[in-house]
């Protein structure tokens, strides 16, 4: 569960930049999310407010029934855990393998190594990388290390999963995967929020979507609504 | 295939965060050893300030010496002046024993300035007796001073024109100058104990700042600041181990061999034909201070790290 009110995010102190104004929504337990809007309309720093990357300059913001806003630094790690996070960039790290880097996440949460040896194998044989298992980001194309990156987010079944353009690197058929994993982690009550410029993919799985502009929250609700604005907008990117 | 099984069975407490390329493992070693090398040599300078203070103390502050000019004559209360003085030292109070020289024994004390001949000369030459206080500890050499004024007094009345000489009047400034030394050394170790911690931290910050990507992925994955601290203290307190041994094995030859210097001023013998002689050939004290340093080293090296880490993580939300 996420509920934001009024919520804003400046970086930099108080004369720096605000990117996010007064945003205010609502995405229930189980819930799914499109996240829209052109490049620099603050669809990433939304996701890092969400990903506890940062914390709010003003306003209240609640993930998975915790406050963020009042809540103390030793809370957050636990919170952490709980919320998968695909980024766009991938962020693995460099110095361990694609086992490593997917285990990261359940070794973290204390999980026993004969049990993270097992889920790891699994996932990687979900993404279709247990042939590369052992070989470094540096190894990897764009595509697999996206596809570490997506193990490695959803290996510690999330109860919150954010995602950034997590299709961008991948074939359609890739992307209908992860697309079809995403809709069964969402099925089984993970909150899901997933970031896209990709017009096909947002038509091809329908749902709620917020749509950002200049850091201002401009659309909340069914894409079929506002799909003619949005299709407008897009051209115009 | 061999390459990727090998690397996918990697123990779980391994190096998340790739400190074993961001923490150099030659400099902080060697700087480390270069701090118990200093740490060493300054334990040994304490220790061996504190013993020569207590061998001072123990032996030439205990000792007085009384001078009786004319030792045949008369003295006021009767009978010979030496009878008279030896009658009195044997039961003053804080006296352990007193012994009169024996002619012969006058006679070697001044030959170096009368020579070899000194006691065939027709010199009236006057009776010494060699007075050992009661070893009290602490204060023999103002206890020794203190008995003196009482002698002083005593004996001018059994025999006018005694000299009371003692040791201890000098054996208290050696006495602080040890305790000085002492304080030196002392100052000289928490100096390489503050040094030592700086280049820790140096280490350390330059480790965070190599890694402060994985650092920021890895606390965004949810790991507690205890657990990148501990990674970082563990491979820092590896480090400052291996350091503190390769220091420890430089500095012991160099210590024995100044306990080898300083043994004659202590009156003590040296000899390393066996293990136990080389065991023998510095204070218990000593080796236990000794062994006690890499332990010190670790546990500087680890709060170090994590003091430095968990306040460079305070800046993460």
């Amino acid at each position: 569960m996420v509920r934001l009110e009024g919520v804003g995010l400046r970086y930099g102190g108080a004369d720096g930049p605000t990117v996010l104004h007064d945003l205010s929504f609502f995405v229930p337990a189980g819930g799914f999310r499109w996240l829209l809007g052109r490049s620099g309309a603050g669809k990433t720093s939304l996701l890092r407010l969400l990903t506890l990357a940062v914390r709010p300059s003003f306003g209240k913001l609640e993930v998975l029934g915790t406050a963020i806003e009042r809540c103390r630094r030793a809370e957050l790690p636990p919170l952490r855990r709980r919320i998968g996070v695909i980024f766009q960039d991938f962020r693995l790290l460099p110095h361990l393998s694609a086992f490593d880097n997917v285990a990261l996440p359940v070794r973290l949460a204390g999980r026993p190594e004969g049990q993270v040896r097992a889920d790891v194998e699994e996932m990687l044989r979900f993404v279709s990388l247990s042939r590369r298992s052992g070989a470094r980001p540096a190894e990897l194309s764009g595509g697999e290390q996206q596809r570490v990156a997506i193990a490695r987010a959803v290996i510690s079944r999330p109860r919150l999963l954010l995602a950034d353009e997590p299709t961008g690197n991948l074939d359609d058929a890739q992307a209908t995967r992860l697309m079809q994993l995403l809709v069964e982690l969402n099925r089984l009550g993970t909150t899901v929020v997933v970031a896209t410029h990709s017009q096909a993919l947002v038509a091809r799985y329908p749902g709620r979507a917020l749509v950002l502009a200049e850091g201002r929250l401009v659309r909340d609700g069914s894409p079929e609504d506002f799909v003619a604005d949005l299709q407008a907008e897009w051209s115009r990117a | 295939m061999a390459r990727s099984a090998s690397r996918s069975l990697r123990p779980a407490r391994a190096d998340d965060l790739g400190l074993r390329r961001a923490l150099s493992d030659r400099l902080l070693p060697l700087l480390v050893a270069a701090m118990i090398f200093l740490a060493a040599l300054a334990l040994a300078g304490t220790v061996a300030a504190t013993g020569l203070a207590r061998h001072w103390r123990m032996g030439a502050a205990r000792l007085v010496t009384v001078q009786v000019p004319d030792p045949q004559a008369a003295a006021p209360g009767g009978g010979a002046r030496g009878d008279s003085v030896a009658r009195l030292l044997a039961h003053a109070p804080g006296v352990e024993s007193a012994r009169m020289l024996a002619g012969a024994e006058v006679a070697a004390l001044l030959a170096p300035w009368l020579g070899a001949d000194a006691g065939a000369l027709a010199l009236r030459l006057p009776a010494v007796f060699e007075v050992r206080v009661r070893a009290e500890m602490p204060g023999a050499p103002q206890r020794a001073a203190g008995l003196d004024a009482q002698l002083s007094a005593g004996l001018d009345a059994a025999a006018p024109g005694t000299l009371v000489e003692h040791n201890g009047a000098w054996l208290v400034h050696l006495t602080g100058l040890a305790a000085s030394l002492t304080a030196c050394a002392a100052l000289a170790l928490l100096v390489v104990a503050f040094i030592a911690a700086a280049v820790v931290a140096l280490a350390t910050r330059a480790g965070l700042a190599a890694r402060r990507d994985a650092i920021e992925i890895v606390h965004g994955l949810g790991a507690a600041d205890s657990v990148i601290a501990g990674q970082f203290s563990a491979r820092i307190t590896g480090m400052t181990f291996r350091g503190s041994l390769l220091g420890l094995v430089v500095a012991l030859p160099v210590v024995v061999g100044l306990a080898q210097l300083s043994a004659p001023f202590q009156a003590g013998s040296f000899d390393l034909a066996s293990p136990e002689a080389l065991l023998a050939s510095l204070p218990p004290e000593l080796w236990a201070a000794l062994a006690m340093l890499p332990l010190v080293a670790c546990v500087i090296g680890w709060g170090t790290a994590q003091v430095t880490v968990r306040r460079w993580l305070g800046r993460l939300p």
